[in-house]
């Protein structure tokens, strides 16, 4: 049973050992960096951020699908709720704001993905392009201080520590991995996911709505890169019209590594959430050693190829 | 009373029009063997009648029930208890069996949620029983990608009787089979039988059609020409009369000026 277990979740095991083993060679290189609660600490606050963003984009694959513009999209949606938040004094109603223009968004990337039929890589560029500079445009190039929201009850719910200790952003990314993996591995909207991602065609034949699968898909990294925007503004007090900017190849390699196939119909939640503390924890780690911080990409890669070459030859293996 | 009756179908793809007032009736525990060239217009009058797409007019009914085309789709046909296994096999190749059997028709609570454990235990009853998977290292959380095409026509199979189908629709199951697998097909097929249900079964392949079918209909450029019982008629017999249409087709179509290369 137990074996079986094990080589169902080979990739995952695998992908356990190697980040176990990539934590280890980092205590060996720096130990009193690596072996003090600190630096884990200051990755909680960190990788939620990317871990996120990751977990929607993990649906959005599985789903067939992908999403360039969750980036520009943070950016957008929490423009929209720093400025509801500056204009009203209302946080609720800036989040709703923020949340509504993300899944506005999503909803259009799903339209004209799956309704006129543009593939969603063209689409969401295009967007990302669209919505950065519409951002841009609306904010004048200029930062946002938010520093009200220090004032605001809500504010202990999106930053801070729990207990002094967790990050409230810990919190966030490991209950979404929880209900993201309910919801994707066990509801029936999950189970639609998988198929239409699989196999489109079967998907129709079966009687489900591809197109409005896809769309909801869409919708949910909308919100998603919102929330994570909303936390951002939090975290920094301060909307930046560069929020997001450089954050898309962190994500789309985290959901890679951990697993998640680009052909759809499969994907892993818990790699996601392994793969995001891999990245996350790289460029510490390599810094903490001595390395010069050009290390970082040249491991980075190394990692995604070694990673992603791993994964396909055990899906191989597994037909 | 007929199981599905279709009256005066016909169905325009833009300037094409692929059926030409098809009347088309399935009865009760009946095979009805589908049979005619590509193009015939045998995949459109089965996606008219499983849901996939209305025609463009006509009239069909299920069980005496008028269908009303507006509300009629592939959940509606599943209601109304008409289940397809399709030449495209509507499986998801790296599901595990469970998913694919109740794929959109997964035991759920009232959240949604699916019974997993339910849907499992359900799939490997249904194994065992019905498609005779028993012991070959398959079980519920086999992906169907690891299974023969025989195996897999027959999960598509078993997910249809599961749900209580009076009406097996199979457009081509065994295509891309060697001939063991479909011999294999053929079995699923008599059993629908034996459970007293209906099937219409679509196929190039004559020599399988008349094996498993009571009653034959060919189609031949979107109309029905010809009818008839298995006791009417010998398989050599169908195949010469099969034969004699496809000519009479091919000289239709020149003397139409549509192909008049050479």
């Amino acid at each position: 049973m137990t074996t079986r277990l094990i080589m169902k979740h080979k990739n995952l095991v695998l992908l356990l050992i190697i980040t176990i083993f990539i934590f280890g060679v980092f205590m060996g290189t720096s130990p009193q960096t690596f072996l003090a609660p600190d630096i884990y600490q200051a990755f909680l606050e960190t990788v939620p951020f990317t871990g996120i963003l990751a977990l929607g984009l993990t649906l959005v694959l599985v789903a067939g699908e992908i999403d360039l513009s969750f980036p520009s999209l943070m950016a957008f949606a929490s423009f929209g709720f720093a400025s509801v938040v500056l204009a009203t004094k209302s946080v609720l109603l800036g989040l709703i704001t923020g949340l509504v223009t993300g899944i506005a968004v999503g909803a259009f990337n799903g339209f004209v993905t799956t309704r006129i039929g543009v593939p969603s890589i063209i689409t969401t560029l295009g967007m990302q392009f669209l919505i950065r500079g519409a951002s841009n445009l609306l904010a004048a190039g200029r930062a946002r201080s938010l520093q009200c929201l220090l004032e605001n009850p809500l504010c202990n719910v999106f930053t801070g520590r729990l207990g002094g200790i967790l990050p409230v952003q810990a919190i966030w990314f490991f209950s979404l991995a929880f209900v993201l993996g309910l919801l994707l591995f066990r509801h029936k909207f999950g189970d639609q996911v998988l198929f239409v991602g699989d196999n489109p065609r079967a998907a129709t034949m079966v009687g489900i709505d591809v197109r409005r699968v896809k769309t909801y898909v869409f919708m949910l990294m909308g919100a998603i890169a919102a929330l994570v925007g909303i936390l951002d503004c939090f975290r920094l007090r301060t909307w930046w019209p560069t929020m997001g900017d450089g954050i898309l190849m962190t994500v789309m390699a985290t959901v890679f590594i951990g697993g998640t196939s680009m052909f759809g119909g499969e994907g892993s939640i818990a790699g996601t959430v392994i793969g995001a503390f891999l990245v996350g924890s790289l460029e510490a780690g390599i810094v903490a050693a001595g390395l010069s911080g050009f290390w970082t990409r040249f491991v980075d890669g190394a990692l995604i190829l070694i990673a992603v070459i791993v994964h396909t030859i055990l899906r191989m293996r597994g037909e | 009373m007929f199981l599905v009756e279709m009256r005066n179908i016909w169905k325009n793809f833009g300037h094409v029009t692929a059926l030409r007032g098809v009347d088309f009736v399935v009865g009760t525990n009946e095979v009805v063997g589908l049979i005619g060239d590509n193009g015939a217009g045998k995949s459109t009058l089965i996606k008219i009648l499983t849901g996939v797409f209305p025609p463009t007019k006509g009239e069909m009914y299920i069980k005496g029930e008028k269908i009303d085309w507006r509300h009629y789709s592939v959940r509606e046909a599943h209601k109304m208890g008409i289940e397809t296994v399709f030449q495209e096999q509507a499986l998801a190749l790296k599901q595990p069996l469970w998913r694919n059997i109740f794929i959109s028709r997964q035991p759920t609570n009232f959240l949604g949620f699916i019974k997993v454990k339910q849907a499992k235990t359900q799939t490997e009853k249904l194994l065992r029983s019905f498609i005779g998977f028993t012991g070959v290292g398959i079980d519920p959380e086999t992906t169907v990608r690891t299974l023969s095409g025989g195996e897999r026509q027959g999960v598509a199979i078993a997910r249809a009787l599961y749900f209580q189908a009076d009406l097996v629709v199979m457009d081509e199951p065994t295509t891309a089979l060697s001939l063991q697998e479909s011999a294999k097909v053929l079995e699923f097929i008599s059993k629908i039988k034996e459970y007293g249900k209906s099937c219409v079964y679509i196929s190039h392949n004559i020599a399988d059609v008349y094996s498993v079918s009571d009653r034959f209909v060919i189609l031949d450029r979107g109309k029905v020409v010809a009818e008839f019982k298995r006791e009417e008629i010998s398989r050599s017999q169908l195949i010469e009369r099969l034969l004699a249409y496809r000519e009479r087709g091919r000289l239709g179509k020149s003397d139409s000026g549509n192909e008049v290369k050479k």
